[in-house]
Formats: C-alpha cells, sequence, structure tokens
C-alpha cells in the first residue's frame, strides 16, 4: 500500500505504508520534516498535512479530539487531518497528503 | 532588566521535565545541589505541557500514570534535595570562566555558575507557534499595544487599539473576553464556527458577539500589511476562500506552544541534526563538563523514552560527580541499604 506525500519544499515522496500504522509514522520514518512532538497522542497538532485528491471524503470521519486538536494547528483547511490519527489500511493505498507549513 | 547576583551551585540543569528532575534525585544522593532553568511556567515538561491528563503505560513499576501524576511524584521524590527552579526563563547563553566552570544566564537576568550542566531539554525550547504569513516577524518587536504580539503582558496596552485574535482554543477565547471592553474594536478570526475552549467561555464570547462588542469571522490571515513594522491591516480570507482587507493595530495568534531548539544551537556544544552526541558510559558531550541525557541526546540505539533517561541520569551523576568534587571520593551506596542515604532522603 502506498502513501504519496508532499513535503514542504513541494517534492513527492512515494513511501510504503504499513497495514495499521499511522500515516504520521509512515511520513516521520519516510525522512519527511514533520515534528510530531507528542508521538502519536492527537496532543500536539505538529503532524498537520492536507490530505489531497479526494481522499479525505474516503476516510472515516475525523473524531472530536482530533477536530479539537486542529484548533492548535496552524494554516488549517476544509482538508486538513492530524496524520497520527490516519491508519494505514488497504482502503488508504494511493493516499495522497501534502505536510502542511509549520 | 538587573542582573541579579550570580549563583554558585553544582550542577545547572536546563529542562525541568521529567528527565531534569529525577537527575536532581541522582546528583541529590551524590550531595550535588541543582538548579533548574525551564521556559514553561511549571514543571514537567512535554509531560504536563503536551499530555497533562493522557495515561503513560511504560514507566517501569508504574502500570499507568498520567503526565501530571508523573510530574507530582517526580517532585515528592526530589523534595529533600531542594531544587531551586527558575521557571519562565530560557537559557540563552552559556560560557566557560577562567576557573573552568560554567556560567549559564537566562533572558531574566538569572546567572547560574556551576562545574557542570546538565542539558535536559527534551526537544527544546516551548516557544509559541507563528502562523506562516510571509513577512509576520518583521511586525513581532513594534513594541506595546502594536504588531503581532503572541502573550499579553499589560492589558492596558491594547486599550482603544483595534485588536485582531485568530484561534479557537482557551486562549484565543480568554483574550478576546477580556480585551473586548478595552480595545477599540475587537475582531475573532477562526477556521471553523466551533472552539475548543472551555464552554462557558465560548457562551461569554457568543453574548458579546450578539452585543456587537465582538466581530467573529470563519476565516484566516492570509497577508500583514504596514510599514516599516507597524501594522495597519491584514488579508483576511474566508471559507469559501474569498479575501477582503480587515484593518487593524494588532494582531495577536493564539495557537498554542510547539518546541524549536533554540539558543542551546549557539552554546557550543556539538550538535548532529539538532540532538547532542554522547557516550554512553558518562551521557557527556563532546564538551567535558557538559551532559546531554533524555530526548535531546544522540548515540547508537537511543530510544526516545523517559525510562531510558532515567538510567541516562544516574550514570551522568556517577560521571559528574567527579568534576564537582575532584577530590573526594565516590562511595557508591543503595538506598534500600545505606543509613546515610536515607538521612538524605529524610526517612530515617
Amino acid at each position: 500500500m502506498k502513501i504519496i506525500a508532499i513535503d514542504r519544499q513541494g517534492k513527492e515522496h512515494t513511501l510504503e505504508g504499513r497495514d495499521g500504522w499511522s500515516v504520521m509514522e509512515i511520513l516521520r520514518d519516510g525522512g519527511l520534516d514533520i515534528a510530531a512532538e507528542c508521538g502519536g497522542a492527537c496532543a500536539c497538532a505538529t503532524c498537520h498535512v492536507y490530505v489531497n485528491d479526494g481522499w479525505f471524503e474516503k476516510l472515516p470521519e475525523r473524531s472530536e479530539s482530533e477536530i479539537d486538536m486542529l484548533d492548535m494547528a496552524l494554516a488549517v483547511e476544509p482538508n486538513s487531518r492530524l496524520s497520527c490519527q490516519i491508519i494505514c489500511s488497504d482502503a488508504t493505498d494511493g493516499i495522497k497528503v501534502t505536510v502542511a507549513p509549520e | 532588566m538587573t542582573a541579579a547576583a550570580p549563583i554558585e551551585t553544582d550542577v545547572a540543569i536546563i529542562g525541568a521535565g521529567p528527565i531534569g528532575l529525577f537527575a536532581v534525585f541522582e546528583l541529590g544522593l551524590l550531595d550535588l545541589k541543582c538548579h533548574l532553568v525551564d521556559i514553561l511556567d511549571r514543571p514537567g515538561g512535554q509531560c504536563t505541557e503536551l499530555y497533562p491528563e493522557k495515561p503513560i503505560y511504560d514507566i517501569p513499576g508504574l502500570p499507568i500514570v498520567t503526565g501530571q501524576e508523573l510530574t507530582n511524584r517526580l517532585l515528592e521524590q526530589v523534595k529533600p534535595f531542594d531544587p531551586q527552579f527558575h521557571f519562565g526563563e530560557m537559557a540563552t547563553a552559556l560560557e566557560k570562566l577562567a576557573d573552568g566552570r560554567w556560567k549559564l544566564t537566562t533572558d531574566a537576568g538569572t546567572q547560574l555558575i556551576a562545574p557542570v550542566v546538565v542539558v535536559a531539554a527534551g526537544a527544546g525550547s516551548f516557544v509559541p507557534k507563528r502562523p506562516p504569513v510571509p513577512g509576520i516577524e518583521t511586525f513581532e518587536n513594534a513594541g506595546d499595544g502594536v504588531g503581532v504580539h503572541y502573550a499579553v503582558r499589560k492589558m492596558e496596552t491594547f486599550r482603544g487599539k483595534n485588536v485582531l485574535i485568530a484561534g479557537g482554543g482557551d486562549s484565543a477565547l480568554d483574550w478576546t473576553i477580556n480585551l473586548a471592553p478595552l480595545a477599540k474594536s475587537l475582531t475573532l478570526v477562526h477556521h471553523r464556527d466551533g472552539f475548543r475552549a472551555a464552554q462557558h467561555s465560548v457562551n461569554q464570547m457568543r453574548e458579546l458577539e450578539a452585543a456587537g462588542k465582538v466581530k467573529f469571522h470563519v476565516a484566516s490571515v492570509k497577508a500583514l500589511h504596514g510599514d516599516a513594522g507597524k501594522l495597519s491591516g491584514v488579508t483576511l480570507a474566508g471559507a469559501d476562500k474569498s479575501e477582503w482587507h480587515h484593518e487593524t493595530d494588532v494582531f495577536l495568534p493564539f495557537f498554542g506552544l510547539t518546541i524549536k531548539l533554540g539558543p542551546i544551537a549557539e552554546f557550543g556544544i556539538n550538535l548532529h541534526e539538532n540532538l547532542i552526541p554522547v557516550d554512553t558510559a558518562r551521557f557527556e558531550s563532546q564538551t567535558p563538563g557538559i551532559f546531554a541525557i533524555g530526548d535531546i541526546n544522540t548515540y547508537t540505539g537511543k530510544l526516545k523514552l523517559i525510562l531510558s533517561g532515567f538510567h541516562e541520569a544516574a550514570l551522568m551523576a556517577q560521571a559528574a560527580f567527579h568534576i564537582a568534587r575532584p577530590n573526594e571520593k565516590l562511595r557508591f551506596q543503595y538506598t534500600t541499604s545505606s543509613s546515610n542515604l536515607q538521612k538524605k532522603l529524610g526517612v530515617s
């Protein structure tokens, strides 16, 4: 399963997703510049991404705690997600995300 | 700011998170006294700033403990050693003195002189998140009551001003409520028509909005306008991408804190990708007398776990003793059997 990730410089990376892992973990281990300060606890909003190309609607809805935490993110758009809350599966194969600005 | 008299101590610790606190314990067992500097206004570091209520499950012997509880327990554990805290201060400079000791200076003018410095700074300093608006930094030091500010120090400075606040958390709402009566106008913008702030604050804001004392827009700040650091207005963009000009004297973004390495990068300590390489026998940086423990250090096999930081603190203390007390012999003792240690801990 693939994750297409666009970094802050606009460069596209194709990363191998892993079933059950969060997108944040794949981005972090793939060497993308993503702070993920709280380590995936939905407590810091520093793994903020935009979900592109229709993928936003295909994902399960954001939880209340994720919506709340996004209030602490910068430059939030309608397709904003915290990547620690997106879990890789066959259903996310090919998902396209852009790392939000710092 | 007036420089207070320098404080002499055995160990100056940068960071009062769990690892900095446990270092006080391990150093205290060896009779070394500590002063700690932390930019936050309370102990606990990431544990209390990021996840005070979230449970941690991998602290040996504590099957479940929250970040706040762990901090409270560590504070209780180090109490016998009477650590001195300098909260709300950022360590800004480190210099070596002629006698071989270090002088650590903070932005509040505190000067700590010690033979040993321990960097237990996690990922660095918690600083306000800066919105990614081009040129925002040029408006940040415009002075009281004008330009961009990330905190309100004196409410009076905003009297009679056009104030724009951005954010949806408690700080954004609290300052909206508190500054609305003073300001000439107060506008709040947030990316959604909903807030993570306390419900009573949201209710109060809605009342002010209904009374025409606060304007609220679902919008974000796209650009700042002004000359020579003097803010005159911003471009706001709504949810439908429409943009409009909004005149304001002040812009207060409240998006919480993030972590930046900060001045530690300028201390002359060897860094590798913003981490301090250490040896695993002493946890000393490549500069003798400066140690690094917890998330800030790196070595082969490093795991960023609180429990690893505790181990690092124990070994660091043994090495630090020989620097702070070069003419004394270190006596390794167990707290379970040493009446001497138990006396220090106040339990016998």
